[in-house]
């Protein structure tokens, strides 16, 4: 592996990091905004603000350490997209700013009408965040975001790959949010809310599915060179993630949430992977290869050098992060 | 638009469509985001000494103060959060002309910050949720690997910064960007001192932001124990950074003389070179001569330089496409110089009083004057950064890229800047709104805020009612 594989790969463990915990996190949102009015969705909201409170933050670094790797890493391509994306990019900034906020605010708002407002504008944002950022990969995957200067403002992301990488990604974010709520309802002894979210779960799981399986075909047409890959090398990925998402879905149906986690993250994990490893090895698919695109050697070593101290210094924390917001014990209260 | 047309033509003359708006996104941004920043830098520290003597002490009075500080520290990490995160897209979407070919130069500073921006979150998760639910004295712990992490991110940031203002670790050839030495970045010659400088900016703003809270609590007549340890507590940080912080800024000065004559010209309105330099005190240049400024002999000299003969160089040495924009660098200079110098007097004066035996907790003046305290060194925060990033143009890399050239063409941003304004009034208007009403209900005695929508307010009729209540 060349020096700038490394580092576009160690970019790519951050893209599926995000892609997974950050979206279990936005995911969440989707159950909140449909949880119904304030009484009745008490519990799930109770439920939603105990389980992504201790980690969301956390979880949202990985979009910086994205950002970051991407504009040390690749600065030319970084400024491209940023330059051809800017409407998407702004519209998932929004979302975020206002989702971070909103939750925080919500938490400790004064009256019930403003949490309301705090709790809908939280909900909300993490669904536009998503859908925005799959679109930017759709644009990136279908070679829209030029190598120099700036594409189109509109059609770079209005287009049919960037809109099913937005919904794909609005889908697997609830799927994941939904498979681990589930899972901490019933740990937490919410029998009656675990039983209404597995419903939800899976029936976004159904669909989910569909609609990725689905995109397949309009993307073959719309961006030959990542269907080319989705179908070549990145085949087993794909193959594996329809596996793990059937799976998780009768895992799910025989309550049988605990390895319920595993299989969903197995299932979006193999998706996103399926996708960086079908555009292999264009950075910006059609314009630019990781190669090319590139910045100097010593930053390349200076940013693998960080990689490994995160590996030993933030991955151990992390993990104890997780675990105890997993276990039994924080559970309850 | 065309009314946006003409602001942009008078305001910008002849400069790239995207200038203004982004140098005005970018500061509005970055002058919001500091203050967050801050309280991510020094929070953790204060909160550890009063929840150490909490543990170790048995202070239940400090232990409730760091369970509630804490709790802020919550919400202001959080919107601080995001509006780092606004940072991180805007270095792109506001200025691809530096992170096209000066990403990889830059890059490695903030790869670190990241990296300790992720210890500070995970750490704040643990700690945040640790409270009864781990050990005493291993939840006390967590808490240290956040103010690290918090130290070194602000290094790695105010190093990208003093890169700006003396670059390193790069050379151009032919109109590339060749020879990359990340590791010289990270590591450049100016970073320490302005590091320093902010990090003791830092501990100043929250030390007397939060000792004012308490001490505006006392002028209400709550005057209890609680408020009086509060109020000492964030003082003792405060009162140590406000004496520190003169001398470190003045060595941070020295260097401007040799490194940026145009900003240390602008600092001191000195429009010609004279030796030794007069320090003038307030004064505007208009057109082209100082106004309204007190002289006093020598006295720039001495501070600009060590020195009683070594001149300030004047701005008919520098050519006028080379200068800052003059009197807002000035202004904001003497107004950081002038609030630092008063703080510094003040705690001095306290500490001096408190020493002799006189209660000036009991003095309503003094109160108020805590409680002015806070703003006071928010502005001296505000205005040493104006001074430092508007005296650094019309460079975005010191004698090496324009900002005129880093700035995309895009007239639209005007658009965004509007809405970014709005957006970050909402976001001010939210966390006040959201703060104030914590500390009322602690004052009523509820420590332990439920969760939204929580349980309690299934009854019907209570919707309007404080959740919780």
């Amino acid at each position: 592996m060349t020096l700038q594989v490394a580092v576009a790969a160690a970019l790519f463990v951050g893209v599926v990091a995000y892609a997974l915990f950050g979206g279990a996190d936005f995911g969440s949102g989707f159950y909140d905004l449909t949880a119904g009015g304030a009484r009745r969705g008490a519990e799930l909201r109770t439920l939603v603000d105990h389980s992504i409170g201790p980690v969301w933050e956390a979880n949202h670094v990985w979009l910086i350490y994205v950002l970051v790797m991407w504009w040390t890493g690749f600065p030319q391509s970084f400024a491209s997209a940023m330059n051809t994306l800017i409407l998407p990019m702004l519209f998932a900034l929004l979302g975020i700013v206002l989702r971070g906020s909103a939750f925080a605010f919500r938490k400790f708002a004064p009256t019930m009408s403003q949490a309301r407002l705090y709790g809908t504008v939280f909900a909300g944002s993490s669904l536009i965040t998503p859908f925005f950022l799959g679109t930017v990969a759709g644009a990136i995957a279908s070679g829209r975001v030029p190598a120099q200067g700036r594409g189109d403002l509109w059609t770079s992301w209005l287009n049919p790959t960037s809109i099913l990488g937005g919904i794909i990604a609005v889908g697997t974010c609830a799927f994941l949010g939904g498979v681990f709520l589930t899972a901490d309802a019933d740990r937490g002894g919410h029998a009656a809310l675990a039983d209404s979210l597995r419903l939800r779960t899976l029936a976004v799981g159904v669909a989910t599915g569909v609609v990725v399986f689905a995109a397949l075909v309009p993307i073959a047409q719309d961006s030959p060179t990542l269907a080319a890959g989705l179908e070549g090398r990145a085949a087993p990925l794909i193959v594996a993630s329809a596996l793990a998402g059937a799976g998780t879905l009768v895992l799910l149906f025989r309550r049988r949430y605990s390895p319920a986690r595993v299989t969903a993250v197995v299932a979006v994990a193999s998706v996103v992977t399926g996708w960086g490893v079908g555009q292999y090895p264009w950075l910006l698919v059609d314009q630019v290869r990781i190669e090319d695109g590139a910045g100097a050697d010593a930053t390349l070593v200076g940013l693998l050098v960080v990689v490994g101290l995160a590996a030993v210094l933030v991955v151990p924390p992390l993990v104890y992060l997780f675990r105890l917001t997993q276990s039994q014990e924080w559970t309850r209260g | 638009m065309a009314v946006l047309d003409l602001v942009q033509e008078v305001l910008a003359g002849q400069d790239p469509a995207g200038l203004l708006p982004a140098r005005q996104q970018m500061a509005l941004s970055l002058g919001w985001h500091i203050v967050l920043a801050s309280f991510g830098v020094a929070f953790p520290a204060m909160i550890f000494v009063a929840h150490w003597r909490g543990v170790y002490r048995d202070d239940a009075n400090a232990l409730t103060l760091a369970q509630r500080w804490a709790k802020v520290s919550a919400v202001l990490f959080a919107i601080g959060a995001v509006s780092g995160t606004v940072l991180s897209f805007e270095m792109g979407l506001l200025w691809p002309g530096l992170m096209g070919p000066f990403g990889d130069v830059l890059g490695l500073p903030f790869a670190f910050e990241g990296l300790s921006f992720f210890t500070e979150a995970i750490f704040l998760g643990i700690y945040l949720y640790g409270w009864g639910r781990m050990p005493p004295r291993l939840h006390l712990l967590m808490i240290l690997p956040m103010a690290v992490a918090g130290v070194v991110g602000t290094y790695c940031v105010v190093a990208v910064n003093a890169w700006m203002n003396m670059p390193v670790g790069f050379a151009i050839e032919g109109g590339e960007v060749v020879d990359i030495r990340p590791w010289e970045v990270l590591f450049n010659p100016g970073a320490i001192l302005q590091f320093a400088h902010m990090w003791v900016a830092a501990y100043m703003v929250v030390g007397f932001l939060v000792a004012g809270v308490y001490a505006a609590g006392m002028l209400r007549g709550r005057r209890n124990r609680h408020h009086r340890l509060g109020f000492t507590m964030a003082f003792v940080f405060a009162s140590v950074a406000a004496v520190i912080q003169p001398f470190v800024g003045h060595l941070l000065g020295l260097r401007i003389a040799t490194r940026q004559p145009a900003k240390l010209a602008a600092f001191e309105l000195a429009t010609t070179t004279e030796s030794p330099s007069p320090l003038r005190l307030g004064g505007l240049l208009v057109d082209g001569e100082v106004r309204y400024s007190l002289d006093i002999p020598y006295l720039g000299s001495i501070i600009a330089r060590n020195s009683f003969t070594k001149p300030v160089v004047g701005l008919d040495e520098i050519p006028v496409a080379d200068q800052p924009p003059i009197n807002i660098t000035h202004v904001a200079f003497q107004t950081m110089v002038g609030i630092g110098t008063l703080l510094a007097v003040a705690v001095v004066v306290y500490w001096f009083a408190r020493w002799r035996g006189w209660d000036l907790l009991a003095n309503r003046w003094m109160l108020r004057a805590a409680v002015a305290a806070g703003p006071l060194a928010l502005i001296a925060l505000e205005a040493g950064w104006i001074a430092t990033e508007v005296g650094r143009q019309p460079w975005v890399v010191y004698d090496v890229l324009r900002t005129a050239d880093a700035a995309g063409d895009n007239p639209d941003l005007w658009i965004l800047l509007v809405a970014t304004t709005i957006l970050y009034t909402a976001l001010t208007i939210g966390a006040i709104t959201v703060l104030r009403s914590m500390s009322r209900r602690w004052r009523a005695g509820e420590e332990d805020l439920p969760s939204p929508y929580g349980p309690e307010l299934q009854e019907p009729g209570v919707d309007e009612r404080p959740v919780g209540s």
